[in-house]
């Protein structure tokens, strides 16, 4: 049995007279033990979805079972065993680390000591500040007690929505660290993402765009199902560079990629060609070579299909 | 039970680290109740007076003496000009022109009829109609005088008058504070139990945190007695500063026993706390509860019997005071205080006041979701 099982997701929502369908149809499984990631730009429909398994919204159509308890019929039997951490900072700012965990732990009728086990590598970090009011710590301290809250009643699955936006980057790999030590713990994990670099953090990834999700895989899987050569220019002009490189038949798509321009090249055309072109066009001096496909390529160029 | 013990915890501790609810809870009630009695006074005074006198005889002059001597009335003007009179009204510095006609003093004696001619400025209306009523009473007393001089005390009076005195039961000074107290007291346990009851909730919407116990295996009914219980307190403890402020600052010791009020008003909190809660569930932000409440508590205020008697509403304000829960509690505490009554005399406003309370907790839990 799979710790979570979505089929045919559908959500939408009213507003005035139009409908936003911000779940069209969506199925994945997760299996136990799992660090599953939902990884999609904002609007994309993750929080949607994290909120119907969490059982705080109804879906319209489809179904999903998380622990093998449907989302709909059984949701107390769900409420005792996930750990949510919604996007926003949502425990009590008033009261103390201290407080908060001991009200979440006594909530779901168990002790702090209980689990501790679970926690303590995180909590040992944010513990010297357990005195202090929840809402006076800073944003990377409120996103680990908010795990820590998440966490206290030893959750089968855990729904982590966006945990790492807005976060700098050395709190966001620490993050990351501490969700592979929960998945070696044998708890199930549920991580959506606006990120494509973190996608490669996670076991099995689904890429959603517009409230539909457009591949499901590993990310080597994904990467390697990319099978366009891709390479990555430079030159001085890099605007004008991707206006010439778009108008050029030879290409699949062109964006910019960080501090490079990544071109996806059609069958049969190589880096000489490549060459031979900027050279026509008064570009002889980029910089071209050939890249492995990332994350994010895949998702522009499945974007780009979906366009199509 | 355990958890419904953990969650009072939390909010009794919330509400205790919040300086500003602390203060709106303990220095609202002290305030109010120590300013407003004194200014909401039903008794119109220093009504301001001008006199056009075109008689300036001997009685003219005792006809005004008695007027200003009531202690109702200032001198505004005394002038011989109409013009100048009204003009001294639309510059507002007079609130009610007498106009003693000529040969005022010659027409009574002789015709023993004379007219005396009023205006009165009506912008605020309830001292234009004291104030007339007053001076009309007065110049009522000043002509039963006159004729008392000049009637040559016959055997029998060919004319019989008619005097009524009157005695005010229950309240035989008729001190307005024994009465306005009692009201303003319901008021604050209204607005802490209902609006600082909504303003929770909905605050644990706005900040989010709704979102974290929703997904706990928390009961829709733990949740809403972990809310109402602090503020049931809350509004208890009001009451009972509020009592103390009316017994040492007013002296007002009620005539009923203090237990009925209470009994009364634990009942009544559940009404507003009802309320407060259903304000909550229609409500996303602190700023829609906010001014849906500001709403509710001008109609509470003004349909209330606080300061009009309901009795003389029209009919359809009449019924609305019927569904203004702050009218029964206004009532009942007046006839505690005032009268003396007991639980006994006050069952049938118990009993609407529990029907209120059901139907208003009922609405509201029913309306409240744990999803959407």
């Amino acid at each position: 049995m799979s710790a979570v099982a979505v089929h045919n997701l559908v959500k939408q929502y009213k507003s005035g007279k139009a409908i936003i369908e911000a779940v069209q149809g969506v199925s994945f499984d997760v299996a136990r033990g799992e660090l599953f990631g939902i990884i999609g730009p904002d609007g994309a429909g993750k929080t949607s979805i994290f909120r119907m398994l969490t059982t705080l919204l109804l879906p319209d159509s489809g179904g999903a079972t998380v622990d093998g308890s449907d989302i709909v019929k059984d949701y107390q039997a769900i409420r005792q065993k996930v750990g949510y951490m919604p996007g926003r900072f949502s425990l009590y700012q008033d009261l103390t680390v201290e407080e908060n965990l001991h009200f979440f732990a006594t909530i779901f009728k168990t002790s702090v000591t209980e689990n501790y086990t679970l926690i303590k590598d995180i909590y040992v970090q944010i513990e010297p500040f357990k005195t202090r009011k929840a809402g006076k710590l800073s944003g990377g301290m409120k996103q680990k007690l908010a795990l820590c809250c998440a966490l206290i009643h030893k959750p089968v699955v855990l729904f982590l929505d966006e945990p790492t936006t807005g976060v700098d980057a050395v709190s966001r790999k620490e993050f990351w660290d501490m969700l592979r030590n929960l998945r070696q713990q044998g708890i199930t994990i549920l991580v959506s993402t606006p990120y494509m670099d973190e996608a490669s953090l996670c076991d099995r990834v689904a890429l959603m765009q517009k409230g539909k999700i457009m591949t499901t895989g590993t990310p080597q899987q994904i990467i390697q199902s990319f099978n366009h050569n891709i390479l990555a220019v430079k030159a001085q002009n890099m605007y004008g560079l991707l206006q010439v490189l778009k108008q050029w038949n030879a290409i699949e798509d062109a964006y910019s990629f960080g501090e490079y321009h990544h071109v996806i090249m059609k069958e049969r055309y190589d880096k000489k060609v490549m060459r031979q072109y900027l050279a026509s066009t008064g570009y002889a001096d980029a910089d071209i070579h050939a890249v492995t496909p990332t994350i994010e390529d895949c998702f522009m160029q499945l974007m780009q299909h979906k366009h199509d | 039970m355990r958890t419904l013990r953990f969650l009072l915890q939390k909010e009794f501790k919330q509400v205790f680290r919040d300086p500003a609810i602390l203060r709106i809870i303990f220095m609202m009630p002290i305030i109010q109740l120590l300013v407003l009695p004194w200014a909401a006074d039903y008794e119109v005074k220093n009504i301001k007076l001008a006199i056009v006198d075109h008689d300036h005889s001997d009685y003219s002059r005792q006809f005004i003496s008695k007027v200003t001597a009531s202690g109702y009335f200032q001198l505004d003007q005394y002038t011989t000009s109409y013009n100048k009179a009204v003009e001294e009204v639309e510059k507002e510095n007079a609130d009610i022109v007498v106009e003693i006609p000529v040969h005022f003093e010659k027409d009574l004696v002789k015709e023993s009829k004379a007219p005396l001619f009023m205006a009165v400025n009506a912008i605020n209306g309830v001292k234009a109609v004291l104030g007339a009523s007053y001076l009309q009473s007065i110049v009522q007393d000043y002509n039963n005088e006159i004729r008392q001089q000049w009637m040559q005390l016959p055997r029998f009076s060919p004319q019989t008058t008619i005097e009524i005195t009157s005695s005010n039961w229950f309240n035989p000074l008729m001190d307005y504070k024994l009465f306005m107290v009692p009201g303003i007291l319901v008021l604050l346990v209204t607005m802490v139990g209902s609006f600082l009851a909504a303003l929770n909730i909905v605050k644990e919407k706005e900040v989010g945190t709704i979102e974290q116990i929703n997904v706990t295996p928390i009961k829709k009914y733990q949740f809403i007695l972990g809310k109402l219980i602090p503020f049931w307190v809350l509004g208890l403890l009001i009451l009972t500063i509020g009592l103390a402020i009316s017994l040492i600052v007013y002296g007002i010791h009620p005539a009923g026993s203090f237990l009925t009020i209470y009994a009364f008003a634990a009942v009544y909190l559940l009404v507003v706390l009802g309320l407060g809660l259903l304000i909550s569930t229609y409500c996303n932000t602190q700023q829609q509860a906010m001014l849906i409440s500001f709403f509710l508590m001008m109609i509470f205020i003004l349909l209330g019997g606080l300061y009009t008697p309901i009795e003389s509403m029209p009919q359809w304000a009449q019924w609305i005071a019927k569904f203004n829960p702050v009218s029964y509690f206004i009532e009942v505490m007046r006839r505690v205080v005032l009268k003396g009554s007991s639980l006994a005399d006050i069952a049938p406003q118990i009993g609407i006041i529990l029907l209120f309370a059901f139907v208003l907790n009922g609405w509201a839990t029913w309306n409240y979701r744990k999803r959407s």
